[in-house]
């Protein structure tokens, strides 16, 4: 999966949870500001993405530096490379 | 303590024939029925009925999602509902925002539709890891009520009356109770229900759901009728708001009817069986509570389910109370039986029954069981002016209820 599949996967799966209208998702759009979550939509918010990737992020320290969109793209990316690293 | 007097100035209602109390209106008037056949339920092992009376046509998408995450089926109906009985009512933002107005809504359990999408999931592997934080909102014992206020931005009182069939009337003398004691001075109050197999089959193993009519959904169910068979499930809401009559009036509102009497009264014969002695008593003490006579009702719109040994007790009751001459008839025949919102549901047909001097008949009664012609049956459509009506609701764990509403006058 490249790069930008990911980042699309990511878009679609947030904007058909949370009803938010795809053109509006840009990197730069803060996630409580911006797309209009909260704390219990960020609950949901690593379901879908574990879901979605299948893999487990709700301990991962790495989640509560996300603010943006942007910071999610860069976070799954990052969290995928790292599992694809991992020799099975 | 003077008690202050309570009206009815606003009503919402989701049943089996759509949204709105003039839809409902309008459907029992042409007397069509909303049961219909769930090709579903014939996948269920052990179920017998194949009927239904389930609601058409609401999109809980015009609930912004942000409240609409929290909600299960049961509580988009009563958000909807509640809704339209605050616009009727026609309270400011300020009056349903200030803390004078509470929520009495219940449903009979929590949602059965979301607690089986839970366990479904969770029985897979043992797992909580993909529950969303909105199932504990759906399942929860108030949730309608909770949703209701979150949805509104009411910050009065919450309360959760649940007592299966009578919970809807239970919610309105409650809520009654806490106006009439100067607590609040507005409530929404009413019930909520969602349709689940559960429920169906709760009354088919207990022999009480109808079954002989799955091929002819609309002649079932049929209270008071001697070929009926039981009870048919359907769900919705009703809402009404009261109010306190002082309120009403320094605001000019419209009073749709004003609520006179309530009592309610614990069966502790048997947790499932109806017993005609303690409905009686239900409805002599509402009566009492009204500080009227038997004389005074125009018109008893009964609890009646179509059950063989419910419609027989409560025939009884009403003759033991009022004599044979009292009108009465139940619109389960067209509504099936919505459980917690039956009485809320029936309680706002009751009053548009009031403001439009029309009585409504029992649909499907086509030859009174001798067994329940010990009170007079409305068979048609009667114009007729009436002023007082009680309204009954009995329910499975043996809780009773009956209201009294009237007409206003000064």
């Amino acid at each position: 999966m490249t790069n930008q599949e990911i980042i699309g996967r990511i878009d679609r799966s947030i904007a058909e949870e949370f009803e938010i209208d795809p053109e509006g998702m840009k990197p730069e759009k803060t996630l409580f500001q911006d797309l209009g979550l909260d704390s219990l939509d960020i609950v949901d918010l690593v379901i879908v993405l574990e879901t979605a990737f299948r893999f487990k992020i709700r301990e991962d320290e790495g989640i509560r530096k996300i603010r943006t969109l942007g910071d999610i793209h860069a976070f799954v990316i990052q969290k995928k490379n790292e599992l694809e690293s991992i020799p099975r | 303590m003077p008690l202050k007097r309570v009206v009815i100035t606003g009503m919402g209602a989701v049943s089996p024939f759509g949204r709105g109390v003039d839809t409902l209106m309008t459907a029992l008037l042409l007397g069509e029925s909303g049961v219909r056949i769930l090709p579903e339920l014939a996948d269920i092992r052990g179920i017998r009925t194949r009927v239904a009376a389930l609601v058409p046509g609401v999109d809980p998408g015009e609930i912004p999602r942000k409240y609409r995450r929290s909600m299960s089926t049961m509580s988009v109906f009563a958000a909807l509902a509640a809704g339209d009985a605050i616009a009727q009512a026609g309270l400011s933002g300020e009056q349903v925002r200030g803390g004078r107005l509470g929520v009495s809504i219940g449903s009979t359990i929590g949602s059965p539709r979301t607690t089986q999408a839970f366990f479904d999931d969770f029985r897979t592997d043992n797992s909580v890891e993909r529950m969303k934080s909105g199932v504990f909102f759906q399942i929860m014992n108030h949730s309608c009520a909770a949703n209701v206020a979150h949805m509104f931005d009411i910050t009065g009182r919450t309360v959760a009356p649940a007592a299966a069939c009578s919970t809807g009337s239970l919610a309105v003398g409650y809520g009654a109770e806490m106006i009439s004691m100067g607590k609040q001075d507005f409530m929404l109050c009413g019930g909520a229900d969602e349709f689940h197999p559960l429920t169906a089959g709760t009354f088919d193993i207990m022999n009480a759901a109808s079954i002989r009519f799955n091929d002819s959904p609309e002649r079932t169910p049929r209270p008071f009728d001697r070929d009926r068979d039981g009870v048919v499930c359907a769900e919705g809401s009703g809402i009404l708001l009261l109010e306190s009559l002082d309120s009403a009036l320094r605001r000019d509102a419209e009073i749709l009817a004003e609520i006179v009497g309530f009592a309610s009264t614990s069966d502790p014969e048997s947790i499932a069986n109806p017993n005609a002695a303690n409905i009686a008593l239900c409805m002599r003490q509402a009566l009492l509570d009204a500080g009227i006579g038997a004389a005074g009702i125009d018109y008893v719109n009964a609890h009646a389910t179509g059950t063989e040994l419910g419609d027989i007790a409560e025939s009884e009751a009403i003759r033991s109370v009022f004599g044979g001459r009292i009108p009465t008839s139940s619109l389960k025949g067209n509504l099936g039986h919505a459980m917690a919102a039956s009485g809320a549901l029936e309680l706002a047909a009751s009053v548009e029954m009031m403001r439009r001097e029309i009585l409504l008949p029992t649909h499907n009664l086509d030859h009174v069981d001798p067994l329940c012609a010990s009170v007079l049956h409305v068979r048609e459509v009667i114009r007729r002016r009436v002023d007082t009506v009680m309204k009954n609701n009995f329910a499975l764990g043996g809780v009773n209820s009956s209201l009294i509403i009237r007409r206003f006058r000064q």
